[in-house]
């Protein structure tokens, strides 16, 4: 099969998927059969191209133009290559702990369930491999769609309210400044293509362009910087999983990846580096790492505190991009993997202890270490990697992030993302702590537990072994990076 | 011999065949005959678009009489997209229309239905083909006469109602473009609508014209339901039986637009309604006015057919932005959403028809739970309230791009910034209907409700692919409102 056939292989797969998903939605077993067959083809064709990525090649194909001179079209880029690897790799993993969760907590409506769910990874994928900036915006609103009935799969008053919030804010931010960017860009400069070193450079002021950034960058509600992060913490009653890799992974890394995209090939790091908005929006960045990390201090229920972290954690990856330097650029994208492996194990854990023993409050989770040593140990290792402790992948990605900070001068933001580590650690150590060293309250009630699905340790386990095997080899991840940064400059 | 013909078949052929109609006591023959009529309609339709699209300009004299004398009818570009949109909404109507008129009329006015539904068509058709003013108002006039038949035609007692202060307030404006109408003809000598514009420019300095202008504009803005005369519509759109509300909100309204973009573009001409009388700004205002009251009143509505008639005051609204910015773009992106707004409302109205069909009502609170029950019909409305917020992949999309765009183009960033807001109220609007359905405990009753029939369903589908088709490849249809467009406004150039 030619690049170009499996570019669009990649984005039709999982899109088809939901067709042969509902036609065996009487037959369970065939049905998860094909969601793990999709997701295990998706990663494959994603990584058959990731070779001729590295070695220069940018597969492209155009599929339709809906207005003249706006294509629908795909091209293969190193970032977007890292994107899709990852988010076809940990929907395998997912799909593994969704059988399990989904089995033994006897949701109903699966069949939709896994249809949706292939839908959003599919416009994950249109994301990732988007040719232009029209394409993106396509996709964007396409995950948002679908991932809102994933959201809202309880079904209860509950649900609708958190879906309420989702759409609101994420439709809301889109339509009202990203659309509004996008076409403005289009009739300034007649492209919407991404393209090294940016389109806006010689067209706009460094006055426009301010305007412009703050437009895309508040538009990208996908990426929950502050004021427009609330939406995240509302999706939370979607059932773990989805949360695991949507709320973790797809959806808001689709949120800072676009972010990065337009940085590097709309506006372009030298140019970006130029416009007075940048530092500003960078405050702004560095206040939500702050300011979220402080409010995931006070929540007790532990879905709630992952997601508080989540926002927290994707204002590294934006304050990456904004510091304009090569080396933010590589830590804003490895901190897009690193942190995507051990929220979702982190995710993962939560979901676990949910099944074995209906506990969501960080409070009743004493003494859970003995009951449940794998899971918790797991997560004892996930949030070393999130804090960035060595021998954890997350490590790397803020030594990047730092090295980004001192090569663009800002020492104020060095202090920032120390600040924020040590919040990492107070908020997210004391959870495995509790488990370990205190003695479980005896609660004559709780006496119902079971053991989580093998799956769903399964699944954690493999997350959890990749954040260890990141730290060892981090290259591939780095290279696909340097080469997007080098082509760059 | 019949291509020739197409502008006079086109509007003759519904005409006979409507007395046909009537005369047929069997309502399954009438319906037949309806059917047939409006599909070759459909036909004569596209073999017209093509050839205007090929040959430019179809030029016809009524009964070979040359024009300023006789009739001249006149198919340009802006009026062959305008019979496309007519032509395709009657056809896709009527295969939906047995089970619902059935339903919902009793068996003794199903011929009068059909008799008054090609009627319809036929003064919808004529408007758009004509070249003659006089003619014009009389084609008007027949569309509008039938229409009102058609809204007295609804099951409740209240249609009678609807349909009484519509016909009061056509009436006013259909007199009030006839005294406009009869002024130009005193100053001028001619009704032919060229003729009058190459000779209105020598006379436009007098205040008769100007009288004449406000008469026509003000008549007209009540057929079209702009915004503050839009009052008839609402009661109108909710107590029609569900296929006339569908077959009037996608075209009697957009007609009425034609009918402004003619005369404020061809037969006044571009520098006199736009520079002398400033139109333009007073359009926009009323426009800007019409999407945020009309859209904030269709979130409050617990009738969904009355929250989709405040919607389209809120969607002609849009129509009237993009032709108030008189440029190039923005009346290419007025007529885009003319068509594609015709495409939207035509499909949630038939949704709701379904709907209506099967539990008798359209209160939001009797369609709790609904989408378990009628997963097709509700998926259908999704899908146009989608494209009527103006989500990417969907016809609603492309015209909002064009008009953002076109205001933008013109320096009018608050318009860009307040055609983008609105469209979230549209999403307000449509989304209680889509959490009522999906999420609301179904009542005791719900259980017996079924999915709509096939005959239903498929056009309402249709509708709905010509949405998402347009919305993938539009490239036809702004190749078409452009060129449209571009005669409107070159014509007065030239």
């Amino acid at each position: 099969m030619s690049p170009e056939l499996t570019v669009l292989a990649c984005v039709a797969l999982p899109l088809l998927a939901p067709a042969l998903i509902t036609a065996l939605h009487r037959w369970p077993n065939p049905r998860e059969a094909v969601t793990l067959l999709v997701s295990g083809c998706l990663f494959l064709l994603v990584y058959s191209l990731h070779d001729a990525v590295l070695h220069g090649a940018r597969p492209a194909i155009d599929l339709a133009e809906p207005l003249p001179g706006l294509k629908i079209g795909f091209e293969v880029e190193p970032l977007g290559m890292l994107f899709a690897l990852l988010a076809s790799f940990l929907w395998m993993v997912t799909s593994i702990y969704s059988i399990g969760y989904l089995r033994s907590h006897h949701e109903w409506r699966q069949t939709s369930y896994y249809s949706y769910f292939a839908v959003a990874l599919g416009s994950a994928m249109g994301i990732a491999f988007a040719g232009n900036l029209f394409t993106l915006f396509i996709f964007y609103e396409l995950l948002t769609l679908s991932t809102y009935p994933l959201v809202t799969h309880a079904g209860d008053d509950a649900a609708r309210e958190g879906g309420r919030m989702y759409l609101g804010y994420l439709l809301g931010t889109s339509v009202i400044f990203l659309l509004l960017a996008l076409i403005w860009t289009w009739s300034l400069t007649g492209t919407l293509d991404f393209r090294a070193g940016g389109i806006l450079e010689d067209v706009v002021t460094p006055g426009t362009a301010s305007i412009l950034l703050v437009l895309f960058i508040f538009g990208i509600g996908k990426a929950a910087l502050m004021p427009f992060h609330l939406w995240l913490p509302a999706a939370m009653v979607a059932p773990t999983p989805v949360s695991a890799l949507l709320h973790a992974v797809a959806v808001v890394k689709a949120g800072v990846f676009t972010i990065l995209k337009v940085a590097i090939y709309i506006f372009g790091i030298d140019f970006l580096a130029e416009i007075p908005a940048t530092r500003w929006l960078m405050y702004v960045a560095a206040a939500t790492i702050l300011l979220a990390a402080i409010v995931a201090l006070r929540q007790d229920n532990l879905k709630l505190r992952l997601a508080w972290s989540t926002i927290s954690h994707l204002s590294y990856i934006v304050l990456g991009a904004l510091l304009a330097t090569p080396l933010g650029i590589v830590g804003s994208g490895m901190h897009i993997v690193m942190h995507a492996f051990a929220k979702i194990t982190l995710f993962f854990c939560a979901g676990a202890i949910l099944v074995a023993t209906h506990k969501t409050r960080i409070s009743e989770m004493d003494g859970l270490g003995r009951r449940m040593p794998v899971t918790m140990a797991a997560f004892f290792i996930a949030s070393l990697s999130i804090i960035g402790l060595p021998p954890l992948g997350g490590f790397w990605s803020k030594w990047y992030l730092a090295l980004g900070t001192l090569d663009a001068q800002q020492l104020a933001m060095l202090g920032v993302l120390i600040a924020g580590s040590m919040l990492n650690i107070a908020y997210l150590l004391p959870i495995p702590m509790r488990a370990f060293f205190r003695r479980e309250s005896v609660d004559p009630g709780a006496t119902v537990s079971r053991k989580a699905p093998l799956a769903c340790v399964a699944a954690l386990l493999l997350t959890v072994a990749a954040c260890v095997v990141l730290f060892f080899c981090p290259e591939p991840v780095y290279r696909l990076m340097q080469l997007l940064v080098t082509r760059e400059g | 011999m019949l291509l020739s013909n197409l502008p006079a078949l086109q509007v003759v052929i519904p005409l006979v065949s409507a007395p046909v109609c009537l005369l047929l006591r069997n309502p399954r023959h009438a319906w037949a005959c309806a059917l047939l009529t409006s599909w070759l309609v459909l036909a004569m339709a596209v073999m017209l678009v093509q050839s205007v699209y090929a040959g430019g300009t179809i030029s016809y004299a009524i009964g070979a009489w040359a024009t300023p004398w006789g009739i001249g009818y006149r198919v340009d570009m802006a009026g062959a997209l305008m019979i496309l949109i007519i032509a395709t909404i009657g056809a896709v109507v009527m295969p939906y229309a047995w089970h619902s008129i059935q339903h919902e009329l009793h068996k003794k006015h199903t011929g009068l239905f059909y008799t008054c539904y090609l009627l319809c068509l036929t003064g919808l058709l004529g408007i758009v083909v004509t070249g003659d003013a006089f003619n014009l108002f009389v084609f008007l006039e027949i569309s509008s006469l039938s229409s009102y038949v058609l809204i007295s035609l609804g099951s409740k007692r209240r249609a009678l109602t609807a349909a009484y202060q519509y016909l009061v307030m056509g009436t006013i404006g259909a007199t009030f473009i006839l005294i406009g109408v009869g002024l130009l003809y005193m100053i001028t000598g001619t009704l032919n609508m060229l003729d009058l514009s190459q000779r209105l420019p020598e006379v436009a300095d007098t205040r008769t014209i100007r009288v004449a202008f406000a008469f026509v504009t003000v008549g007209v803005s009540i057929k079209l339901a702009l915004f503050p005369l839009h009052l008839w519509l609402p009661n109108a759109y909710t107590f029609a039986p569900s296929v006339v509300s569908a077959f009037i909100a996608a075209t009697a309204t957009k007609v009425g637009v034609y009918v402004l973009l003619r005369f404020f573009f061809t037969v006044f001409g571009i520098r006199f309604s736009f520079a002398a009388m400033h139109v333009g700004e007073i359009l926009m205002l009323l426009a800007v006015t019409a999407i945020l009251i009309a859209s904030l009143v269709a979130v409050f509505q617990d009738n969904i057919k009355r929250m989709l008639a405040y919607s389209s005051v809120a969607q002609i609204g849009y129509i009237i932005l993009g032709i108030s910015l008189a440029s190039s773009d923005g009346v290419t992106a007025g007529m885009l959403h003319l068509f594609n707004h015709a495409l939207i409302k035509c499909a949630l109205f038939l949704a709701m028809g379904c709907i209506f069909l099967r539990l008798g009502s359209v209160e939001l609170k009797d369609m709790h739970g609904l989408a378990r029950q009628m997963p097709w019909t509700m998926a259908a409305f999704v899908a146009g309230g989608l494209s009527l917020i103006g989500i990417p992949l969907t016809a609603g999309f492309i015209s909002k791009w064009y008009l953002v765009s076109a205001a933008l183009k013109d320096g009018y960033w608050p318009l860009a910034v307040l055609i983008l807001v609105s469209s979230l109220l549209a999403l307000i609007y449509i989304w209680r209907v889509v959490e009522a359905a999906y999420f609301n405990m179904p009542g005791a009753t719900m259980h017996r409700v079924k999915e709509a029939p096939a005959s239903m369903l498929i056009p309402t589908w249709l509708l709905i692919g010509a949405n998402l088709y347009v919305g993938v490849n539009a490239s036809l249809i702004i190749d078409i409102a452009h060129q449209g467009a571009d005669i409107l406004i070159g014509q007065v150039l030239r």
